[in-house]
């Protein structure tokens, strides 16, 4: 009994300090009230959350969702074929490639970010470019666009889709292929009625991982995107930083981590709750 | 049992918070902890004060004022000197955070310009000292723009669609807006306020990018032909590249001012006052102005800075922008609604 208490109680330490404790500070101090100062007054108010019913945090959510959508749709459409395509190469340069796609994220993504800005802006590289060979005679307007925001963050964020793709697709039973296609199935049918059910599950498990972390990543809008846009991180900071208006800050955390639980719940359903295999290694 | 374990676990973590807790308090000792932007103190200065007075500096930064005062509120006793901006001062005198800064004790006070003294964020001086100052004005790139800017409803004109970088500052932005209606920046009337709203939606489709950080590299490179940006960055835009002209719109400026203060509790004030004293020396203050061309409140200092600096009116204006100009007031309850205003405006 001992023995176990010993291994177990720092995991539990670890967690109550570092997650539970900040975490119940959040909930608590959303349930209380802005000082004029930007201290919190210990008065109880659930207006707060009321607050957020306003259609305007509504359309600030629905925009970050719309934002995070769109990264995971592109995630997708570039990152399954590109996992086919490894999964489907000599076993040998299935380590190459994928240290390929990990390298880059040694650099630091601000770094990496600002790279992206000294290549899309009006007088950056491609510009210069295309503008020598001719091919446009404006310079292309590129950078603090929306298109911009997707670009950044779907390079971002790519890895985290192709990982788990990548493991599901290399465990895909080949001989299965061989018989849908020896029972008459068109490679199309094959795909869609054979391929896509078995990898369903890293492709549910890409999309998470890159959906939430999109949900919360606001230097790529406000570094591409020019700042332009209002998305959830950055109303929190707002919140925590301009404004300081704490209590408002925590509750539009609590409710971003309910979204999060939210998604990873509909998640496990999906799968029919098998917790053990989220699909990734 | 179980209960026992629980109890004692419940006990153990009480004592780390404690534990933690009591960090922040310092012992008096031959230290000096000081708390300043990033980017805002050269390395040389601090070097000379250490072998001068033999006090060790621990050289601390952050980079807003609200988390100097967000630390400063849970940590007190953690920082000897801080820098804080004038609306700041008011909120941390007003909280009761500071000590008073003891002008007695401090050399060198006479060496101010009266234009950066007594000011209404602290009358009299009780509680802060100024370090730099500045302003926010127009950057203007005569090569991209054909017509002339010359106040802040110029801004709003067609011809600059997606031109603009202004900073990404709900405050500074908000008094673009107010300043064209005529307002104070400082205004709470809900209904200026929500004219003001208007006047920021019709101005959106000018704007390029949001950048308080180095929006002068946008105005550099023409990615932008017009910015709302802070003044030391429209010098420093100017230097590299001479199509860019800086406007100080007849309205008024957007005036700031950085101040040494004395959190409370500071284990080494007297130290504080020391490195205070060692600051307002001209020479001193010289070698801080050259690094980071702000504006120097230190009239003594002046003197001693290259003329072409002394003479641009972009670092140092004459006197009519600082009775036109107007320091940031913090405007308590109604700051909600600014936010909710900028929340809306970032939105469209």
């Amino acid at each position: 009994m001992r023995g176990i208490l010993a291994t177990i109680s720092p995991v539990y330490l670890w967690m109550v300090l570092f997650m539970v404790v900040p975490l119940g500070l959040i909930l608590l101090i959303s349930f209380l009230q802005r000082g004029v100062y930007g201290d919190v007054k210990f008065h109880f108010t659930l207006e707060n959350y009321r607050a957020l019913a306003d259609p305007l945090y509504v359309q600030v959510f629905l925009t970050s969702v719309g934002i995070a959508l769109g990264t995971t749709v592109s995630c997708l459409l570039l990152g399954y074929p590109f996992a086919y395509f490894v999964a489907g190469t000599e076993k040998k340069h299935h380590r190459l490639l994928l240290v390929l796609i990990i390298i880059p994220f040694w650099t630091n993504s601000l770094v990496r970010t600002y790279a992206w800005i000294l290549l899309l802006r009006t007088e950056g590289l491609i510009n210069t470019v295309l503008l020598q060979l001719g091919w446009i005679q404006e310079p292309l307007q590129m950078l603090y666009s929306y298109g911009a925001i997707f670009l950044g963050m779907t390079y971002t964020l790519f890895p985290f889709m192709i990982l788990p793709l990548y493991s599901i697709i290399e465990k895909l039973d080949k001989s299965l292929l061989e018989a849908s296609a020896d029972l008459g199935a068109t490679p199309l049918q094959t795909f869609l009625q054979v391929t896509l059910p078995l990898t369903l599950p890293g492709i549910v498990a890409g999309s998470l991982l890159v959906f939430i972390p999109s949900l919360g990543y606001f230097f790529i809008p406000d570094l591409m995107g020019g700042g332009k846009h209002m998305i959830i991180g950055n109303l929190i900071k707002n919140q925590f930083l301009a404004s300081r208006n704490w209590p408002f800050g925590s509750a539009i955390s609590i409710i971003l981590i309910l979204l999060t639980l939210l998604v990873v719940l509909a998640y496990l359903k999906l799968l029919g709750g098998d917790k053990d295999d989220m699909g990734v290694m | 049992m179980r209960m026992r374990k629980t109890a004692a676990l419940a006990a153990f973590l009480l004592a780390m918070g404690l534990a933690l807790g009591g960090c922040g308090k310092k012992e008096a000792s031959n230290e000096l902890n000081l708390f300043n932007w990033s980017e805002y103190l050269p390395q040389e200065l601090i070097e000379k004060f250490e072998e001068e007075t033999g006090v060790r500096v621990n050289y601390n930064t952050y980079s807003s004022n609200e988390e100097m005062l967000a630390k400063i509120m849970t940590a007190p006793g953690m920082y000897d000197i801080a820098v804080s901006t004038d609306y700041m001062v008011d909120i941390m005198i007003q909280q009761k955070l500071l000590e008073e800064i003891g002008l007695e004790g401090i050399e060198g006070v006479e060496n101010l310009g009266a234009n950066y003294l007594d000011l209404a964020f602290d009358p009299g001086n009780r509680y802060s000292l100024p370090y730099m100052a500045g302003t926010a004005l127009l950057a203007v790139n005569t090569s991209k723009v054909d017509f002339d800017i010359e106040e802040y409803a110029d801004l709003w004109n067609p011809a600059l669609e997606n031109s603009i970088v202004v900073l990404d500052d709900q405050r500074a932005v908000m008094g673009l807006a107010l300043k064209k209606l005529g307002k104070s920046i400082n205004e709470t009337d809900p209904g200026v306020l929500e004219a003001a709203a208007r006047e920021l939606a019709a101005l959106k489709p000018n704007i390029k990018a949001f950048d308080s950080d180095s929006p002068k590299s946008l105005l550099i490179s023409g990615e932008v032909s017009v910015g709302y940006v802070w003044n030391a960055e429209a010098v420093m835009a100017q230097k590299e590249n001479p199509d860019i002209k800086i406007v100080m719109p007849e309205e008024g400026l957007y005036l700031w001012q950085d101040n040494f203060v004395i959190p409370k509790g500071a284990p080494n004030a007297e130290n504080a006052r020391k490195f205070i004293s060692f600051m307002l020396r001209p020479e001193n203050s010289k070698i801080c102005s050259d690094s980071f061309p702000y504006t120097n409140p230190n009239a003594a200092a002046l003197e001693l800075i290259d003329e072409e600096t002394r003479n641009n009116p972009g670092i140092y204006p004459d006197d009519s922008v600082y009775a036109q100009g107007e320091f940031l007031v913090d405007v308590g309850e109604t700051t909600v609604v600014y936010d909710k205003i900028w929340t809306d405006f970032k939105q469209q």
